[in-house]
């Protein structure tokens, strides 16, 4: 029985008279690449925020890498790792300030940063510019350096919020094949993305339609179950009996 | 503790790889430091004044150089009728237009007195009353001088009177810089604490780099630890270089302790990025945050004591002002560097600041807490 | 036209939508008048006096007690000397008389009484108008007790205070005010929503529509254009309602002269703008770059008369100088154009120049 990274049970968020999660449940067990997917609006970034720990549920269970959502925000920062589309890190330092500011606030060993920091810079291939500044570096290797940021503390979960936006599709292919190279690690990777054809990588995905889990398994299985050819097909089916409009 | 020091360090690394920053904040200063107290003298030096003789007498004209060596006064010209003496004062060219009438040498000795006019340009209030209360006096001599002449009537003050001795202690010879600059100082430093640190915490939330802070487990007191130590000690760094270019463009070195200066400057900059956090906390843009310190800092400013005299402000401005850590420092850094006050002096403003500090900085926590 | 009104009413939007900022642009004029009008003065009241009366007779008493009611001043008595270096150094008094023992009998025999007068130099102004007062509360019991025959050849002055009957002290201020608040709108808030714009990218899907680019920039200035004559109406009226502050001329002057120094301010926030890549350059520049300068070289606060050459030369490229001098002729001394022709010209000549670079940088941007 493989540890469950996650567990939600009827986690619900409501804004007033908005419920924008609505009694959603599921489970995500270690070392799996779990797509979350969903229409703008349709709550994703509500149960990410919960998950993470940055919103308080208004009811329902839920706890992550072992914690819970209410009580222990503060264990559950510890043990997973992030990365956004919008940013991840900061434009001003240098590729090796980065790591190393990073490295440091999750409790990463001075010199186990040095140690792993060198690694992590020859596999990317960015020696030459480990003294540069972020800003001045390609978006790919931007977006593949935070992912390596963002797992660089080794969490048992890390989540992706639309990571490969605005990437070329060799960058993207690349991306992905780190994705998977951490998960057959062990590291459990929770990723959102409107690439269809990415979903096609995860074991398991999740599609959420006004706040409720409308779809989850494997993305053989939901073709079949759906009578499509492709996942862009299924989200079109799922999304489209949206009652939300798309924000 | 560790986690603090990583913030640290990324903090100075971007205030001193930003260089508009660096500029701003050094560079600035020192030009406000040097210009502004150059700038800043309200002394009424040079009346100009327009003469309207209707008279062209013996007397007139003595009046007239006696005026013109004053030294206070400068002629920039005769007028030969009222409208050309006004036209001098609506041009700008002149603050006082003064009419002699006609007959006025053979009317005074004859009858005993004679009116001049004196039409002031009162829109400057304080360079209409000191300027036509010299010409008065200047005036007024002259009327002992010609009854000296022409009745030789001596009326000098008798010996049966008062006589002051006025003493003037500390900067006799009352030159406006010495309190300027120690002021200007205290300006530096505000701009600093209140204004810089309130952007760039809010440059973060606008720009979403406190996303990626937020998900850590990076604790609220170390982020706000993280904030206000550099821009605490880049205050401080500022402070030093003012209180060089003090010494070294105007000569003014502490006539008290160094100490008492930088404890009693510390204080006042907690306090300050106290304020600074504040803002933050209830502003979502640069731009917002940028408007609501300055909005304060110049209501603040102006309030303080720096340029105005704090006292004669009505009783609800003066609470007011008593109200804002600015007043304080202002007054105290006057006292430290120009009296040699010590910290028994100052203990009472001391412990405002503390206040201040306590309140200003506790407030905007509580705040962050919320919100973030 | 169509699209430009488009234009136009987005930015407008924005605007409104910003609470916060648009409280802090009708809010600083106001707190600014209220200060300048009521709470700001050179003038010196309650300044605290120690008096130190060693005589403690009929004379010195009456004396102590004319400078008690003078309105002026707040005696404290003491009996050390000791105590005024003490009371200087706390700051808590500015001055201080001592009376010597036989100041009664010295005056009563006619041999002239010597009173000491101590004041604080470290605040000049203070220290000089404290003098003054106190000299001139002393020369007039002196008259009172030997009344000196009047110089028998008197000139008596006749002031008549010009433009000012009732000596309000804030008459200088307003136009000050005005043009302070006008920069501020209308640079900073300008170039701040430009550079807003090129932040966050959104910039180049403008500048791609089929519109001509200066549009774009025209419909930024619009609404701080707008929002400026508000804030000018809000100064006149609170000048004239709550200060008592007449405005002597042409009100329809002092909108044009306004609506130029409007463009001025407008087309040094476009040309700021140009050259600043983020908001944080752009704000600091406005903000602490001209305010500064503004609120120095104007001539409203620190008479400019008194500043050396240099900075003399210097606020003549200083654009609210200009206008200062005509808000405070037109509105101050009720003159007419024929007045303020020149300073006219200057800031039209400035606007000139500076629509120019900003618009020559903006075109060089774009290719």
């Amino acid at each position: 029985m493989k540890e469950k990274v996650i567990i939600c049970k009827q986690l619900t968020k409501k804004f007033g008279d908005f419920t924008a999660v609505d009694n959603i449940s599921f489970e995500v067990e270690a070392g799996e690449i779990f797509g979350f997917l969903g229409a703008n609006g349709a709550g994703k970034t509500t149960a990410m925020r919960i998950l993470c720990g940055l919103s308080r549920p208004s009811s329902g269970e839920a706890q992550v890498a072992g914690f819970d959502v209410y009580k222990n925000t503060g264990s559950i920062k510890k043990h997973i790792g992030y990365m956004s589309q919008k940013f991840s890190l900061y434009e001003n330092l240098t590729v090796a300030e980065n790591i190393r500011f990073f490295g440091g606030i999750y409790g990463v060993s001075a010199r186990e940063i040095r140690d792993r920091s060198a690694e992590l810079i020859s596999k990317l291939g960015l020696e030459k510019e480990s003294d540069k500044l972020v800003g001045s570096i390609p978006l790919g290797w931007k977006q593949k350096l935070a992912f390596s940021v963002a797992i660089f503390h080794q969490p048992k979960l890390v989540f992706l919020d639309e990571p490969t936006g605005g990437v070329d599709p060799i960058t993207r292919r690349q991306f992905w094949d780190m994705i998977s190279e951490a998960a057959a690690n062990g590291i459990t990777v929770f990723v959102t993305t409107h690439y269809m054809d990415e979903a096609e990588y995860c074991n398991r995905i999740s599609v959420m339609v006004d706040g409720k889990v409308q779809a989850l398994d494997s993305p053989a299985n939901l073709k079949k179950q759906y009578d499509a050819k492709d996942m862009d097909d299924v989200f079109y089916q799922l999304a489209r009996r949206a009652k939300r409009p798309a924000e | 503790m560790k986690v603090l020091s990583y913030l640290l360090q990324k903090e100075f690394l971007q205030i001193f790889r930003d260089k508009i920053i660096l500029i701003m904040m050094f560079g600035l200063p020192t030009m406000q430091l040097i210009i502004i107290p150059f700038a800043m003298d309200f002394d009424v030096k040079h009346v100009n004044l327009v003469v309207l003789d209707n008279d062209h007498s013996g007397m007139s004209q003595r009046l007239i150089s006696k005026i013109n060596s004053s030294g206070y006064f400068h002629i920039v010209g005769t007028a030969a009728s009222y409208r050309q003496g006004l036209d001098y004062i609506e041009h700008e060219n002149a603050d006082i237009v003064m009419e002699i009438p006609p007959a006025f040498e053979r009317k005074l000795v004859r009858e005993g007195r004679q009116e001049i006019g004196l039409f002031i340009d009162a829109i400057n209030g304080n360079k209409a009353g000191l300027g036509s209360s010299y010409l008065m006096r200047v005036i007024g001599d002259f009327n002992e001088d010609i009854s000296l002449r022409f009745r030789n009537e001596k009326t000098s003050v008798s010996n049966a009177g008062i006589q002051t001795e006025n003493m003037v202690w500390y900067n006799p010879h009352g030159e406006y810089k010495y309190y300027m600059v120690p002021g200007v100082l205290v300006l530096l430093l505000t701009l600093i604490g209140g204004f810089i640190s309130s952007l760039n915490i809010v440059r973060e939330k606008e720009m979403g780099t406190i996303e990626q802070i937020n998900v850590s487990p990076v604790q609220k007191w170390q982020f706000i630890l993280g904030k206000l130590i550099p821009f605490w000690v880049v205050g401080m760094i500022i402070f030093s270089v003012g209180l060089l270019v003090q010494w070294i463009f105007y000569g003014i070195v502490p006539a008290g302790s160094f100490l008492v200066l930088y404890l009693f400057a510390g204080i006042y900059l907690v306090a300050l990025l106290g304020f600074g956090l504040l803002v933050s906390t209830f502003t979502s843009t640069q731009l917002q945050a940028m408007f609501v310190a300055f909005f304060f800092m110049m209501i603040f400013m102006l309030m303080s004591g720096l340029f105005t005299s704090v006292d004669s402000m009505p009783a609800w401005a003066r609470t007011i002002s008593n109200l804002t850590p600015i007043t304080h420092f202002v007054k105290v850094v006057r006292m430290i560097v120009l009296k040699g006050s010590g910290f028994a002096d100052i203990k009472t403003e001391f412990l405002y600041q503390f206040l201040f500090a306590v309140v200003l900085n506790g407030w905007a926590i509580l705040n962050y807490r919320k919100t973030s | 036209m169509k699209q430009l009104s488009a234009f136009i009413t987005k930015e407008f939007y924005h605007v409104f939508r910003d609470r916060r900022t648009l409280l802090i642009m009708f809010g600083l004029p106001v707190a600014q008048i209220l200060l300048f009008g009521f709470a700001l003065t050179t003038e010196v009241k309650n300044a605290e006096m120690i008096i130190i009366d060693h005589a403690n007779d009929i004379s010195s008493q009456k004396l102590i007690s004319k400078f008690g009611s003078s309105g002026y001043f707040i005696i404290t008595s003491s009996t050390e000397d000791k105590a005024i270096d003490q009371a200087f150094k706390e700051a808590s008094a500015k001055c201080a008389m001592i009376f010597p023992s036989g100041f009664g009998n010295d005056l009563l025999r006619g041999k002239g009484a010597k009173i000491q007068l101590i004041t604080d130099g470290s605040d000049p102004n203070t220290a000089k108008t404290i003098l003054n007062y106190a000299n001139a509360i002393i020369s007039s019991y002196s008259q009172e007790l030997n009344p000196l025959p009047a110089p028998s050849l008197q000139i008596l002055p006749v002031p008549r205070m010009l433009y000012n009957e009732d000596g309000n002290g804030s008459l200088n201020f307003i136009p000050g005010v005005l043009a302070l608040i006008m920069m501020l709108v209308c640079t900073a808030l300008t170039s701040v929503s430009v550079v807003r714009e090129k932040e966050l990218g959104t910039m180049e899907v403008l500048l791609v529509s089929p519109f001509k680019p200066i549009l774009v920039l025209i419909s930024k200035a619009i609404p701080y254009l707008v929002l400026s004559l508000a804030n000018f109406v809000l100064i006149l009226l609170l000048s004239v309602f709550v200060l008592d502050v007449p405005i002597k001329g042409s009100i329809l002057l002092l909108f044009l002269e306004s609506m130029l120094f409007i463009l001025t301010c407008l087309s040094l926030g476009l040309l700021i703008s140009n050259r600043t890549a983020s908001q944080q350059t752009a704000l600091l520049t406005s903000m602490m770059g001209m305010m500064i300068p503004t609120l120095i070289f104007t001539g409203f606060i620190f008479p400019l008369d008194n500043m050396p050459m240099v900075f003399q030369w210097i606020s003549n490229i200083v654009p609210s100088r200009w206008y200062y001098l005509i808000v405070k002729s037109v509105m101050l001394k009720g003159l007419g154009f024929e007045y303020v022709w020149k300073e006219t010209l200057v800031l039209f000549g400035m606007t000139l120049v500076l629509l120019a670079v900003a618009l020559k940088n903006f075109k060089t941007r774009l290719s």
